[in-house]
């Protein structure tokens, strides 16, 4: 049995720690809201972006000559997996999902006899794969934090990804984040971005009723775009990510501090009782000390 | 008369309103876009996208990098990596 003392320095550490974790707690949830605005700013571009290339794709036909990052290298055998997680802890399982995810699709791809590259962005996803994949890491990157990235950052990234896929270091990137639906829900997704993946949209039938000028003609236009729609997959990830690791943190903050509040209840109710029990005993020694008298 | 014109980079949605006339900086040289435009997609140069309202004289000037411009059915998009 632990002393008074004891009991009473154990509870006021359980005390301070709940004090971190609601602190924590209100800073999730504030930087959530901003991210979450910002995670949402962001989709009309992207699915500006998304449709202008369906319906570019939809109209020339990929052939030899045909940009590399729309019709792949034609083979099939390097993959590298991109894997964008946070730079910091304490978000529930949110870097562990992403990584979990990451990892499974590595050993698949593994056990199908394909070379297996690792690019991470964020420092706890490094700390995940380097355990089991030491060798197949190629490239890490430490974004710090998620909520000010900028597009310029992603696009750096982006610009990085596509000189490595020209320079034949590849064939096929995957990339990995967590999709953010809810507070309470974020799940990890994986998504292709090299070589582009062509979205089936219905645009494409829409606008392709009229007869579209292009200037300067469609490959050139698809030439530019291309690289650009990487970048803009890219960022939108982190945004995601961004708002998926604040949605994570404040779960898990909120749970840690009811947690502490159940510890502190508990504690006390056993700090009470061995005081009563001192007190009891106390008393019995002084009337049994009176009454030997 | 007047042309819808939606501004959009990739951090947010910058304008979406009804305007009169909208000249765009093309890499083949500028252009206007007046309402009932014909399709038209087109890459950006660097410059000074000028935006006309109903009656305004005097053009509203916003600068813009790396994108791109489509006119469709439903107005006028530009797509510009940054804005203002």
């Amino acid at each position: 049995m632990a002393s008074l003392k004891a009991l009473k320095i154990r509870i006021g550490s359980v005390k301070s720690t709940q004090k971190i974790t609601k602190a924590m707690k209100m800073v999730a949830a504030a930087k959530l809201r901003r991210a979450q605005e910002a995670a949402e700013a962001g989709r009309p571009y992207a699915q500006r972006l998304e449709a202008v290339v369906a319906s570019l794709a939809s109209k020339i036909s990929v052939s030899e000559s045909s940009p590399k990052l729309l019709a792949g290298t034609g083979k099939d055998q390097v993959h590298l997996l991109v894997i964008a997680t946070s730079d910091k802890g304490l978000a529930g399982a949110f870097n562990t999902n992403i990584a979990r995810l990451a990892r499974r699709h590595a050993q698949e791809l593994l056990a199908q006899g394909k070379t297996v590259k690792i690019y991470t962005i964020g420092r706890k996803g490094r700390a995940v794969l380097n355990r089991q994949f030491p060798k197949n890491i190629i490239h890490s990157i430490e974004p710090g934090d998620l909520g000010k990235l900028s597009f310029a950052d992603a696009r750096g990234y982006a610009d990085d990804l596509i000189a490595r896929f020209e320079a034949g270091e590849f064939d096929v990137a995957t990339l990995f984040y967590s999709t953010f639906k809810s507070v309470l829900a974020q799940e990890p997704t994986a998504q292709q971005i090299i070589p582009v993946a062509i979205p089936q949209a219905e645009t494409a039938a829409v606008s392709s009723g009229a007869a579209v000028t292009y200037e300067p003609d469609e490959e050139s236009i698809l030439a530019d775009l291309l690289p650009r729609n990487v970048a803009i997959q890219l960022f939108r990830a982190m945004r995601e990510n961004a708002a998926s690791e604040q949605g994570s943190k404040m779960t898990a903050m909120d749970n840690a501090t009811r947690n502490a509040g159940d510890l502190i209840k508990r504690l006390n109710t056993i700090y009470n009782r061995q005081r009563q029990a001192a007190i009891t005993t106390e008393l019995v020694e002084i009337i049994s000390g009176a009454e030997a008298l | 008369m007047s042309l819808h014109f939606e501004l959009v980079t990739p951090e947010k949605l910058l304008r979406s309103e009804e305007v009169h006339m909208v000249v765009v900086p093309g890499t083949e040289g500028d252009f206007g876009v007046l309402e009932g435009h014909a399709p038209l997609m087109s890459t950006i140069r660097d410059g000074n996208l000028e935006i006309y309202k109903a009656g305004a004289t005097t053009p509203e000037t916003i600068r813009i990098e790396g994108g791109f411009a489509e006119v469709n059915e439903k107005g006028l998009t530009v797509l510009a990596e940054k804005a203002g």
